[in-house]
């Protein structure tokens, strides 16, 4: 096949059309859209990067992104030690191995719409019948502060995400070399020391690709946020995601909601290329 | 070396199974219970299992018909993605050639574009061509997943020999009929793998929906919880059976792939 055959054409052309029509014209759309004052309806006028300007004044949006910060780098963390921790578990010396793997992953098959209802029943009705039974005061009203709010959203994505994880922890650790790890365990090193030495670095490039999905997951939160706290109380939990979803559809203010996309657009590549460059450095060393 | 069993790593393990599923149980015995029931107690098991929430849910989802919406879409979407990836990617890594680099370049670099980033354009553009309803949502379908799917196939494709493309062509069978012939049946595994992941995704997507579809009754699983939700907020008994209801078709389709799945998951998120 040649690319001047009518076939390679043919063969491409629904996938082409498929692809400019949703992501490249909307986005190049988009990131011109976010110059003027669009409404969804008219154009409006060019304004510059005037939007730009405001919605680095904007508090409510600047505060969005400080909480899907925290909340990412918290969750990345936790999601990938839990993760590798239940892949070292699955992977060791345990008969049930498979059911243990199958319970693990399954929550990521549920939409995040879903597990944010079901964890909000959770931390709403079961901790205060909990702490009614236990004692303890710090159960009652979960979610109706921002704390509480946001140990939710992390509590749900851990559990959710961490056998995600642990699947491509298990794809690492089960390609790696077993002479390595009975030799070290002949030589006499203790579980740390072969944690530490002989696994660790041979899953390092896990860390890489699972950092990645998580980090890209976590930033580009929705669902589990609608559901789970609806950004409350008083919009303290509100994603980046969400944000841009407010304003766009709610205060009808599409153009500047659309420069905020395409802020969000260019911190997702950051984080993107940032992570294809320390690949390829790791890459290298290899 | 036989590998040795450690008990207290079992115990660990099925302490941490029932840890993770405790949410699904206390959904599934809260599902039964009365609204009453539920605020004396979520922990236990009902006093009588009674199907009540159940059958006004069920009712109230429309749950046939809500069933049958996520069906179809997910269904036509995925069958599209793998036809339309398998040949797009089957172009790609057959002609060499700068423009075949661009080109895939440009589809694996539209995976970086976040859903919000072109949401709110898409969706007026859609408008004013009267693309909002299932037709327009599997068209766009087709655009976002197919970053990803190419991006498999390319790398399953340039793995198997040109020579069978060229015996085949020798034996009087033209581009189509090596493809679907020859090369498709060859990609089944990784079919698989785009499939499970497509799925996946497209069955408990909410926000593309929620901004596309508008009609009454063409809703999908996860667009009907929301309103759901939305009426039931204080009804936890009914809303946890509706839960329940939407679930299901999920767990059926675990126990019978479960194998499949994880080895797809897995295949996608390392390659």
């Amino acid at each position: 096949m040649r690319t001047k055959d009518l076939s390679y054409w043919l063969f491409l052309a629904p996938v082409l059309l498929a692809l400019t029509l949703v992501v490249i014209v909307p986005m190049l759309l988009g990131v011109y859209y976010s110059f003027t004052t669009w409404n969804g309806i008219n154009t409006g006028e060019f304004v510059g990067f005037q939007n730009y300007i405001d919605l680095f004044h904007d508090q409510r949006f600047l505060d969005s992104l400080w909480f899907t910060t925290k909340f990412s780098v918290v969750s990345v963390i936790l999601i990938n030690v839990i993760g590798l921790s239940l892949a070292l578990l699955v992977t060791g010396r345990v008969r049930s191995s498979k059911l243990l793997r199958t319970t693990f992953f399954m929550p990521n098959l549920i939409g995040g719409l879903i597990l944010g209802f079901i964890w909000q029943f959770i931390f709403i009705k079961v901790f205060a019948s909990v702490g009614e039974i236990i004692g303890m005061e710090s159960l009652q009203g979960w979610l109706s502060t921002t704390d509480t709010g946001f140990w939710g959203l992390v509590i749900l994505m851990s559990w959710q995400m961490a056998g995600y994880i642990m699947v491509i922890y298990i794809a690492y650790l089960e390609g790696m070399p077993k002479e390595l790890l009975e030799a070290s365990e002949i030589d006499g090193a203790s579980s740390y020391q072969r944690f530490r030495f002989v696994i660790f670095p041979l899953v390092a490039p896990a860390f890489t690709v699972s950092m990645f999905l998580t980090l890209s997951n976590t930033f580009k939160l929705y669902d589990q946020n609608l559901s789970l706290t609806g950004g409350g109380p008083y919009n303290s939990t509100e994603m980046v995601a969400m944000e841009i979803f407010k304003t766009a559809f709610m205060q009808n203010a599409f153009a500047y909601a659309q420069a905020k996309a395409v802020i969000f657009f260019i911190i997702v590549a950051i984080i993107a290329l940032v992570q294809v460059y320390l690949n390829k450095r790791k890459e290298v060393e290899m | 070396m036989k590998k040795k069993w450690n008990i207290k790593l079992e115990v660990l393990g099925l302490l941490l199974a029932i840890l993770w599923l405790a949410p699904f149980y206390l959904m599934f015995v809260n599902s039964f219970k009365s609204k009453k029931e539920i605020f004396m107690d979520t922990i236990s098991p009902p006093e009588n299992w009674s199907f009540d929430n159940y059958i006004k849910a069920f009712e109230e989802l429309d749950f046939m018909q809500t069933l049958f919406n996520s069906l179809l879409i997910t269904v036509i979407s995925v069958v599209l993605i793998i036809i339309f990836s398998a040949m797009a990617a089957y172009a790609l890594s057959r002609a060499k050639s700068k423009l075949s680099t661009v080109l895939f370049f440009t589809f694996v670099a539209a995976m970086l574009i976040p859903f919000q980033s072109v949401m709110i354009p898409l969706v007026t553009v859609f408008g004013k061509f009267d693309m909002l309803n299932r037709g327009g949502l599997i068209f766009m379908y087709i655009g976002f997943g197919a970053s990803l799917s190419i991006f498999l196939y390319h790398g399953a494709l340039n793995n198997i020999p040109r020579s069978l493309d060229e015996a085949a062509t020798i034996d009087g069978a033209n581009r189509w009929q090596v493809f679907w012939h020859i090369i498709f049946p060859i990609l089944k595994p990784i079919t698989v793998t785009v499939a499970i992941l497509n799925i996946i995704w497209i069955w408990n997507d909410y926000l593309l929906p929620s901004l596309v579809i508008n009609t009454p009754g063409s809703e999908t699983i996860p667009l009907k919880m929301f309103f759901f939700f939305g009426e039931y907020t204080k009804q936890w008994h009914l809303a946890l059976a509706g839960l329940t209801l939407a679930i299901v078709p999920v767990i059926v389709f675990y126990f019978f792939a479960q194998r499949e799945i994880i080895k797809g998951v897995s295949d996608g998120a390392v390659k």
